[in-house]
Parts: structure tokens; sequence; C-alpha cells
């Protein structure tokens, strides 16, 4: 395969970046696009320039760490896939591919396509957890949780925590990557004690880190590689809303 | 240097909580003013950095990772093993201790495997707690499923994720304690070298991979749970980033090295497609539980399938041979990694592989999904279906899957005693960086099972033994050791910029590993290693010359990361070679071709061989090799049969 690709640079986070074009004239179809980046990185290597500088790690869609917006869309054009997941067989022979990191107010790009995203920690360090130290927890299966729930807790604590939600949506909302982590808390019977408090602090560092709000687009569920429901976030809304009328 | 294994008297059941009321406290007034770092956050380091945080420890905790959650325990697949017997179907500690031990090969310590059994039960209960999703019955209560070497159902598991949701339990564990200040995390670090202070740990050298900058770190103790050294084959089901510089930078500054020609070779990860690849991707072994493995039964028919004019398909069932189930009826498709993967490359070397390079062997499904349903199938395995797809293009609810072995764990690392204490005082190992608990081969399941039982469980107990005898002075980082520490650190990463020689990092990194794997990988003789080692020379050499390493160190710099890496599995796969060549008996993973029974199976050496080889750094020549043996009190040592 041959490509043209069109690849964002940038030096630091005070440099102000720009677009540079490449050429690969030897990528196949069943590389991984991570595996063409590392293919035009040695090419780049071997002429002396600056390899570009990518975050990623497992390459199996597991860890979180990749993420580019790949002709626009985070994660490419696949679905269901993290960046590390996406195969050149869904691109054509002569493509020009855009590559650009995440682009948000609360991600800032640190080189190139590699951008912060510790904002995310910082919300999880609010409240996305239950109160439970090593060595005082009760028996395993004194307490049984329906299968369905424990299901629907599962299919919100799926998120990989890789930002995509933030990349695709217009307003640069975390609200699906919040509401996946309350969501799952707030549906097990551990999560009760703290579930009032997990959702106003969790939400109050989600706008401090300047994410903005949702307006109900779906785009991050149609590009989160889990296919992480926009129903969590209706059940953060609930939950926020209740916390809110308890508290007053 | 002398190796104390510190197990305590008694009797196997009894010596875990017999040595927890022998050892030392801190008393809680005292545990505020002692700092502790733990390096690493994955299952491990995070469980660990949790715990000792709450027990009111001042905690330091690194990752090179931009968040503690993408430590490579999250990648884990098929689930956790745990002695609860919820299934009544005869499960024990005991049992476990004892599947443990033969799945190892009987290399591993008795008294560390029975209290891993122990705390096993114990690590359910704290995840449920967190609010780790596990696999239910309809009921409400846990599931479990089948591993290999076992005939028990005791895994515990949340689909094919059962790492991720172990790994953000104790993540969460974890931000906990950051956001009561009693843990202050250090993201995008990398250990670079470990400080000696009066030969005790006492703090670490880290680089700043954003900024450069080499940072110095004290603590009154430091803990390395930095996973183990799978990517020396450069190909491997590892994460690209995870390395053994930690515990190789450790080993340099006197701590011992135990075993390190024990390596997991997985059997069911998906085939090598090209010369290009950057990683191999597991698929679990949970899959064994549904799924039968076979070739065609006549090297002809193989033929077509690798020429692509049949597939399989088109293969009755009378053409196949489930060769697993043939030589193994007893366990048939769940006998142990070390065993399915040998049993896999000698059908694929006699010339039976279905894909294109060979190498490769069917799982089906066709029999689970037509007893079951596909639903139920997806059910249990649905991310790992959806995975494969995505990597091979090709639905496996209605072909076979293609699988082969592929690297996957290392049972070796650096050597602990029951503490988990390493030969440096102070310096202590947890999960997969240390050697302690798997013996020549690792069941499956129990990876995730040792990491947490070291972190929530052990450290938390045997480390206030080391700290009860520690000053409380505040530990500094304005001395000569730290200053010598820190100048080595930044010479070298100056040193790795400025050569910009011929071969990029990635090169040498492959050239080593197909070394590795040639001839340190699933079949060892001793001609092999002793010319592996003299090529392991030969790339040191290249890569002290000729390495080009674009960029400068002040910046994020990948290829830099990267060339100190593998400037240390370098050094390691050299001293797995002399492991593997002075370990003249197979054993587990360890597979001597000279030392195989006349059907093929590895044959132990238990008169001279029942012993931990520890190897001692020795700057100025060969690295020097010291023997803890193995005394079996409970389990009589036999040749593992799964037959």
């Amino acid at each position: 395969m041959k490509l043209t690709l069109e690849v964002w640079r940038q030096k630091n986070s005070e440099d102000k970046g720009k677009f540079e074009t490449y050429t690969l004239d030897n990528a196949n179809e069943h590389m991984s696009f991570l595996e063409m980046l590392d293919v035009l990185n040695e090419k780049l290597t071997k002429e002396g320039k600056d390899p570009v500088a990518f975050s990623h790690d497992c390459r199996e869609g597991i860890c979180g760490s990749c993420g580019c917006v790949i002709n626009g869309r985070p994660h490419g054009p696949d679905e269901e896939v993290a960046t590390c997941q996406l195969h050149m067989r869904k691109f054509e022979d002569g493509q020009k591919i855009t590559i650009e990191p995440w682009r948000a107010k609360g991600f800032p790009v640190l080189k190139d396509l590699v951008v912060d995203r510790s904002a995310f920690d910082r919300i999880m360090h609010a409240g996305g957890f239950i109160t439970v130290s090593t060595g005082s927890a009760v028996d395993a299966n004194l307490m049984p949780i329906p299968k369905a729930i424990a299901d629907e807790a599962f299919s919100a604590a799926n998120c990989i925590g890789c930002g995509a939600c933030v990349a695709a949506c217009k307003n640069a909302s975390a609200m699906l990557f919040v509401a996946a982590k309350v969501s799952h808390l707030a549906l097990l019977p551990q999560g009760q004690a703290e579930k009032t408090e997990r959702v106003k602090k969790m939400v109050k560092a989600m706008d401090q880190e300047g994410f903005g709000n949702c307006t109900n687009t779906g785009a991050c569920e149609a590009e989160c590689p889990k296919s992480i429901s926009i129903r969590h976030i209706a059940r953060m809304n609930r939950e926020y809303l209740s916390a809110s009328i308890a508290s007053e | 240097m002398k190796l104390n294994s510190n197990i305590p008297e008694g009797n196997l059941q009894d010596k875990w909580q017999n040595h927890k009321f022998k050892l030392k406290l801190v008393n809680p007034a005292n545990k505020r003013k002692l700092k502790v770092i733990v390096v690493g956050t994955g299952l491990a380091g995070a469980s660990a950095a949790a715990s000792l945080a709450e027990l009111g420890y001042q905690v330091d905790a690194f990752t090179f990772h931009d968040s503690p959650r993408r430590a490579h325990s999250i990648a884990a697949q098929g689930g956790i093993n745990a002695a609860k017997n919820y299934h009544n179907d005869g499960d024990s500690v005991y049992r476990l201790f004892y599947d443990t031990i033969k799945g190892g090969d009987y290399r591993a310590r008795e008294a560390n495997v029975y209290r891993l059994a122990e705390v096993s039960v114990n690590i359910i209960d704290q995840a449920v707690a967190q609010g780790v999703p596990f696999a239910r019955e309809y009921g409400g209560l846990l599931d479990n499923r089948s591993f290999g070497g076992a005939q028990v159902s005791r895994t515990f598991y949340a689909k094919g994720q059962t790492g991720q949701q172990l790994l953000l339990g104790a993540y969460s564990a974890l931000n906990r304690q950051i956001s009561l200040g009693t843990v202050t995390m250090h993201n995008r670090r990398e250990m670079l070298d470990v400080v000696l202070i009066d030969g005790h740990a006492k703090g670490i050298i880290v680089r700043n991979m954003v900024t450069g900058e080499i940072e110095r770190h004290a603590a009154h103790a430091v803990i390395l749970a930095t996973g183990g050294y799978g990517n020396v084959y450069y190909l491997s089901t590892n994460a690209k980033n995870s390395n053994v510089t930690a515990a190789w930078r450790a080993h340099k500054k006197g701590a011992a090295f135990a075993n390190p020609c024990y390596t997991q070779i997985h059997p069911t990860c998906i085939p090598q497609s090209g010369e290009y690849q950057s990683k191999l991707t597991l698929m679990s072994e949970s899959l064994r539980n549904d799924g039968r493995v076979w070739v065609p039964k006549s090297k002809e028919t193989a033929e077509k399938v690798r020429k692509g004019e049949i597939t399989a398909l088109d293969i009755p069932e009378s053409e196949r041979d489930y060769f697993l189930e043939r030589r193994y009826p007893s366990f048939g498709n769940l006998v142990p990694r070390d065993v399915a993967s040998r049993a896999a490359k000698e059908r694929c070397d006699a010339g039976f592989g279905i894909v294109p390079t060979g190498q490769g062997v069917y799982l089906d499904f066709a029999d689970a999904i037509k007893r079951t349903s596909a639903h139920l199938i997806e059910e249990k395995y649905g991310n790992l279906f959806q995975m494969y797809n995505k990597i091979i293009d090709e639905d496996p609810y209605k072909m076979p899957m293609k699988i082969y072995p592929a690297v996957h764990y290392t049972m070796g690392g650096l050597w602990v005693d029951y503490n988990l204490m390493t030969t440096i005082p102070g310096l202590f190992a947890l999960g997969e960086a240390n050697f302690s608990d798997h013996g020549a081969n690792r069941l499956g399941a129990s990876a995730l099972m040792q990491g947490l039982a070291d972190g929530y469980f052990v450290i938390p107990s045997t480390i206030s033994n080391y700290l009860a005898d520690v000053e409380f002075t505040k530990p500094g980082t304005d001395t000569a050791e730290f200053d010598r520490a820190a100048k080595e650190v930044k010479d070298n990463t100056d040193d790795l910029t400025s050569k910009k020689g011929k071969y990029t990092v990635d090169e040498l990194h492959r050239q080593l590993g197909k070394i590795i794997w040639d001839k340190v990988g699933m079949g060892r003789t001793a001609e092999g290693l002793k010319e592996a080692i003299q090529q392991i020379n030969q790339i040191k050499e290249d890569f002290k010359k000729d390495v080009h390493v674009p960029g400068s160190a002040a910046e994020i710099n990948e290829a830099l990361e990267k060339a100190g890496r593998v400037q240390d599995f370098i050094e390691l796969g050299e001293l797995m070679a002399r492991d593997a060549l002075a370990r003249e008996e197979s054993c587990g993973g360890h597979f001597r071709e000279e030392h195989q029974t006349e059907e093929g199976e590895a044959l132990r050496n238990d008169e001279q061989f029942a012993h931990v080889a520890a190897w001692e750094y020795n700057a100025n020549g060969d690295p020097v090799r010291h023997q803890e043996e193995l005394i079996f009190e409970n389990v009589k040592l036999t040749q593992r049969s799964y037959k």
C-alpha cells in the first residue's frame, strides 16, 4: 500500500504545532495502524528526522494509552476498536490519512500525538472508589448481586479511559467517562454508602478540569471503543439530581 | 552472597500464621515517619501502595505510564484463582497449593506457594468489596470456570477482562489514598537506578519522561513491582513498554536474579503475520474450556490448508487430530501451558501446521457452540472473539481460530526471601518481578492471584519486620551515593543520545529477540545456547558502537526510553542463556532437548537440580551462580503426568 500521511507535529506544549506530510510506500493491509506508524518512524529515524511521538502500550485495546483522531474520527474508521486495533485493511491504497491528537482543553498536547490526560485521574481521585481498606472485606458470596445488575455494572466498568469520548464531543465533554464510573459503582450494593457524595464530587471535579457539558448528541457513544452506552450518562444525571435534592 | 530464604519453622499449614505473629511491628505513630517507595502500579504495585498507605506509611508511587491504570496487568484476560470451593468440587487451599507446586514442575518453595493459596480467598473478598464486577450466576453468586493444570473450577473472572477489572479495583484503592494525601503519585517517571546507602536500598533515580530531568527520591525502603521480562524476545504478548530495567539495574547493584531461564510460552496466541509485527496477542487460556485444539491428520491436507486450497470447514471429523485430547486424555485441552505449547510445536515441526508460515494450529469452538449456543459463548468470551476478528478479519464463531504459542510470562525474576526481600536489605520485589511462586511454569489465572497476594496481604505484614529496625530520620537525597547514581544515569542517557550510529533500537531489539526465541525459547540445546551467548555479545558490541537514538534527552523521546530498556535486555538475554545452559535438565518452561522422556515430556533431574539458581552480577567477569536448595516436606516429587 502507498499512503500519504498528514501528521500533526508539535515539539512540546508551548509550540504552536502544524501538519507535516509524509509518504509511505511499504505499508500493507495486515498491519495495524500503529505498526504503520512504527514503519514511518523507522523511516524517519533512518533519514535523521525526529520520529512521531504517539502513546501506545498494550496494543490490544485494553490499556487505553493510544488514541488519535484519524481522518476526523477518534480511533479511526472502524467500530469498537482503539487505535491499536485498527488495521490498514480499513484504508484504500493511495489514500491520504490525516492524523491528529485528541483536541480538548482538558487534554493539553505534550508532543505530536501525545496528550496529557491526567485530568481523568484527578476526577477519579475525587471519588471514583469505594472506601474499603485491605483486610476488612466480608465473604464475597455474602451479598448476591443479580446477574443483570452485575452485567450492567460491567458494561460501565469496561471503560478503558482513553478519552475518545472527549475527543468526539463538540463540547469536549467528559460525561461518558465520568458516568461510566458513577454508574458502575451506583449499581452495586457495595457502592451505595457513598453514592450521594461520589456523584457530586466527581461532577464537580469534572467541571473544574474544563470539560464541557453533555448535549445528548451521542458522538461519544458512537466512537467509544468499548461501546459504553449513554444510558450511563442518564443514570449519572439521575444520581446527581437525587443527590442534589437529598442534600438540600 | 548468602541466600537465606527465611522460611518459617513448623507445619506447612501454620507457617504463615506463626510467621506473622513473630514479625516485628511498627506502631501507628511511627509508621507516619516512614516513607516507602513503590515502583510500578500494576496489580502488585497498586495494591501494595494502597495497602501500605492505609496502614499509615507515607508512600511515593511511580509509574512510567501517564496513569497508574495503564499498567500491563490491565491486559490479563482469563481470570484469577482462589480456593473458595464455592462449587463443591473438592477444592481446598491444599489442592490449590498442590496444583501450583506440580504445575511449576516442583521448582518452587512449598512455603511460599502454600501462603499464596491461603490468602487467595481473601483476594476475592477484597475485590468484590471494591466493586469488581466478577461474572455471576443467575442467583447472584459468583461464577467460576476451569483453567489449565486443574481439575476443579476455581477461576473467578470478568468476561475476558479480569485483569482490567482487578487493576481498576486496585487503582481505585490507590486513588482513595492519593486523595487522602498518603500516596504521592509520580506518573511518567522511569526508574533508572536504585540507590544504596550502607548496603541498604534508600532511594531511586528516575527520569521524568516529559522534561527529561533526572530526579532523586529517597525513602526508608524500596519496593519494585515492575513486572516481567518477556519483551526480551521482542515479540511477546507483553505490552510494548514492559521491560526489565528496574529489576536489572537493581541486579547490577547487588540483587540476585533467580531462574532467568524460566519463561512461559503461552499456547494460544494469534500467529505472527509479517516482519513488521510489533507484538503478539494472547487469546486467553480460558478458551480451552470450550475450544478444542487440532490439526489435520495428514500432511497433505495440512499442505492444502496452508496454500489456501481448502479451509478447516472442508476437513471432516475423521481427518482431524485433536492432539491434546489424544496425548493427554484425562486433562485433554486443559493441560498446563508448557505442555500444550510443546505439543503444538511438535505437530507444526512435523509438518501439520495450518497457516502459511507452518506455525499455527486450530482452536475450534464448533462443538461448544453446538452443545450450548453462540450466545453463551459470546457471554463468556465476547471480547476475545471480537479482538480476534479485528486482527485476523475472520469470524471465530464460524471458522476455528488459528493460534500458536508465544512468550507470555516470566517465572524468573529477582530472588526474594519469604518476606519478599531481595538480597539487598530494604529492597523488596513483588508480583512478576520476583521469582518466588510459580517454579518453572505458572498455571493459568495464578499471576493475578500472586500479584494481589503480594501487594494486599504479604508485603504489608513483612515490610514492618524490616522497617521496625530502621532509623526514623528523614531520608535525604543530598548524599554522595545519590550524586554518584544520578551522575551514572545522566551519563548513560547522554551517551545513548550522542551516538547516531547505523542501527535503530528496534532493529537491534528484533535481532536479539530472534536469537532468544530460536535458542532460548521452547526448545533449548547446549550447542544452541553457546551460540546464543556469542551472538548476543555481538549485538552488545553493535549496540555500544552503532545504536541510533534520534532527538535529545530533554524531551519526550520514546527511542531513548527503548534504548535504555534494550541495553538491559541484551545483558539479561545473555544471563538467560547461561542459566539455561547450566540447568542440565528439563522442567516446566525450560525444555532442554537433551533431557526428555521417550514420549517427549520434560525430564527433570531432581538429584542435581531441585534448587533455585540465583545469579550474582559481576561487573568484571562472568556472573556467579548460587543455589538455594528446595526442600519438599509435603509433596512427593514425581514425573508430572496429565495423561
